[in-house]
């Protein structure tokens, strides 16, 4: 886990609200029934703050209904250090496959959204903070190279606390090994679409999710490769309000767009058409 | 606490100091007095070979951070002749703590890019201790692809407690950089080492580090995340390095065995602040030997080798789900 996994428990669990009828927003500090929130794909009405989601959640949300088809599902990570800290890792590790029923943090496979088939990569913060280990690194990479040889776009969903350090140097050569697949993705004239979603950080942020030709990031997102806390640390000083956040990379040119989850598939579905088609299938205001 | 951390070296260094000065002095005895004490010298030379075996994760990450360990401008200056500096990323500034540019390497025409600590206090300033900013990522970047245009094998030196946290680092796009160099890095087209001389700090030392062959000096690192940093996230306490610095096999004995770098290079005994001319004529041994072997590989197999190369590390399963 990152870093800053201690600061950003995340919100559904700090919240505590008994049984789940009920969520307290971080944002605006409401209680909105849940069942609201849920039809809303987890954004507050009042404030607009979005809620981390599941990456289950997160492909219902992007993928027209009913066309997913998952990939390498079967992908697990190893311990290759036999690495411990205060619990072994290989523990930890079965804990939170058990608690997830995932084997590792990221959904891989394809999609249709409109009318592009699509190579699809969604992270789960919820599964050891996102941290990137030998299994995600693997599986974006085999997904990247499905894109590639099938000349699909490729579309990767980010969020994560960084490197898995209990995996070492093997989880550093993620890095390299993603960003190496991306590279011929790219050569062959297909499209890259990276979302940044809430929180994306460390090693994942300085590779594959830094690296789409277009890049969009919902709102209000830390984003960054050093965490704030370690930046406070280092500097000695507040940080300015509002830094490291979606709006924040917009303004310093390193980010295309800020767009609500609720607008992300009909964004996405223009991206593609334009650059697949060229003929636009989503209406647009003022067009 | 940084000071009993630290302390374990400077108890291995007096043990080593005696050693050799007890072996100097039978050497001195056997040669004024005729007698021979070879026996002794030998047991002697032994138990300095065991107390270096006997080093641990966090003894060598205390050498590879050493002040008098040579750093990238002492091997600039030694194995290289008639080296011509580049600097700048045309965009913002030029980096101090990459230094980059044009030398020979025995008559080998080749480029150079480097991180630099610097020495002295004035020099690690402005080398900002050896971590760069976007700009040394993207000056770095500049520079290998000038040299794959004119078809010059490139060599970096490794040596950098990481990439900089602060506020215009990350404003200007640390990660961008950092991503982009790991992209372009996988396609050129030219040859490029790189060597591990320090520290090798997380994305900030992978960002110069996809090369066809990964060389370590042998009392180097290369990690994830520094002993320290780890220590204060998993173990919730610093002081807790040493015992971070064990579990994250961050030795160039353990990359071996773990098929992610290509060669060790040893270094004097005790570590190469010990003998700085000899650590730098190994890692010159190494780079010619390496680069030898690169010269003439086809160029597109050698992109696709460095390819597989990274495209097989990893150590994943397949569960029935």
């Amino acid at each position: 886990m990152g870093w800053f996994s201690k600061l950003l428990v995340p919100d559904r669990e700090k919240s505590k609200v008994p049984h789940g009828l009920w969520e307290k927003c971080p944002g605006c500090l409401r209680v909105i029934y849940k069942k609201d929130l849920e039809k809303n794909l987890w954004v507050c009405a009042q404030c607009g703050y979005h809620f981390k989601i599941s990456a289950k959640d997160r492909i219902n949300s992007l993928a027209d209904p009913g066309t997913f088809k998952e990939l390498y599902s079967e992908i697990g990570s190893l311990d290759p250090l036999e690495f411990t800290d205060s619990e072994k890792y290989c523990e930890r590790y079965k804990k939170a496959r058990e608690k997830s029923k995932m084997n590792d943090a990221c959904i891989t496979g394809t999609a249709m959204i409109g009318k592009n088939k699509t190579a699809l990569a969604v992270m789960d913060f919820y599964f050891m903070g996102g941290s990137m280990g030998s299994a995600l690194g693997e599986k974006i990479t085999l997904m990247t190279e499905y894109a590639t040889e099938n000349k699909l776009p490729l579309i990767i969903v980010s969020t994560s606390g960084g490197a898995r350090m209990q995996e070492g140097i093997f989880s550093l050569m993620q890095m390299a090994k993603t960003s190496a697949a991306l590279a011929r993705h790219s050569k062959a004239g297909l499209i890259y679409i990276s979302i940044l979603v809430d929180p994306t950080t460390g090693g994942v942020t300085a590779s594959y999710s830094m690296l789409g030709d277009i890049i969009i990031a919902e709102p209000n997102a830390l984003i960054c490769f050093a965490g704030p806390r370690v930046i406070e640390q280092t500097i000695r000083q507040k940080l300015p309000e509002g830094f490291q956040r979606s709006e924040f990379l917009l303004k310093h040119g390193i980010i295309d767009m800020v767009v609500p989850r609720a607008e992300m598939h009909d964004k996405l579905e223009f991206i593609l058409d334009f650059t697949n088609s060229g003929q636009r299938t989503v209406e647009k205001n003022g067009g | 606490m940084a000071d009993n951390l630290q302390a374990n070296l400077i108890n291995l260094e007096e043990k080593l100091n005696e050693i050799d000065s007890q072996i100097s002095k039978f050497k001195q005895i056997s040669a004024d007095e005729g007698i021979k004490l070879n026996d002794v010298v030998e047991i002697l030379e032994r138990k300095k070979l065991q107390l270096l075996d006997e080093l641990d994760a966090w003894q060598k990450t205390l050498i590879a951070r050493h002040k008098d360990r040579p750093l990238a401008c002492d091997y600039i200056n030694s194995v290289f002749t008639d080296f011509t500096p580049m600097c700048g990323d045309r965009h913002i500034m030029d980096d101090h703590a990459i230094i980059s540019g044009m030398a020979y390497l025995q008559g080998r025409p080749v480029v150079v890019v480097a991180q630099e600590k610097g020495r002295t206090t004035e020099e690690k300033v402005l080398r900002n201790f050896g971590m760069p900013h976007p700009e040394g990522y993207r000056k770095a970047l500049r520079v290998m692809k000038f040299a794959e245009k004119f078809n010059r094998p490139i060599i970096t030196f490794i040596d950098t407690p990481g990439a900089y946290p602060g506020i215009e680092a990350e404003e200007r796009g640390q990660a961008l950089a950092i991503a982009e160099n790991l992209r372009e890095m996988s396609q050129i087209s030219v040859p490029i080492i790189a060597v591990v001389i320090g520290e090798g700090g997380s994305g900030g030392a992978l960002a110069l580090s996809v090369a066809d062959r990964i060389l370590m000096l042998k009392y180097s690192i290369y990690s994830v995340i520094s002993p320290e940093g780890c220590a204060s996230i998993l173990f919730r306490d610093a002081g807790k390095a040493p015992l971070a610095a064990a579990a994250l096999k961050l030795t160039a004995d353990d990359l071996y065995k773990f098929k992610i770098i290509d060669q060790i290079i040893s270094e004097p005994s005790g570590g190469a602040h010990r003998d700085a001319k000899s650590a730098i004529d190994n890692v010159k041994t190494a780079l010619i030997t390496n680069l030898d072997e690169l010269n003439g590989v086809d160029k597109i197999d050698l992109v696709n080798g460095r390819y597989k190369k990274f495209r097989d590390m990893g150590v994943f399963c397949s569960y029935d789900n």
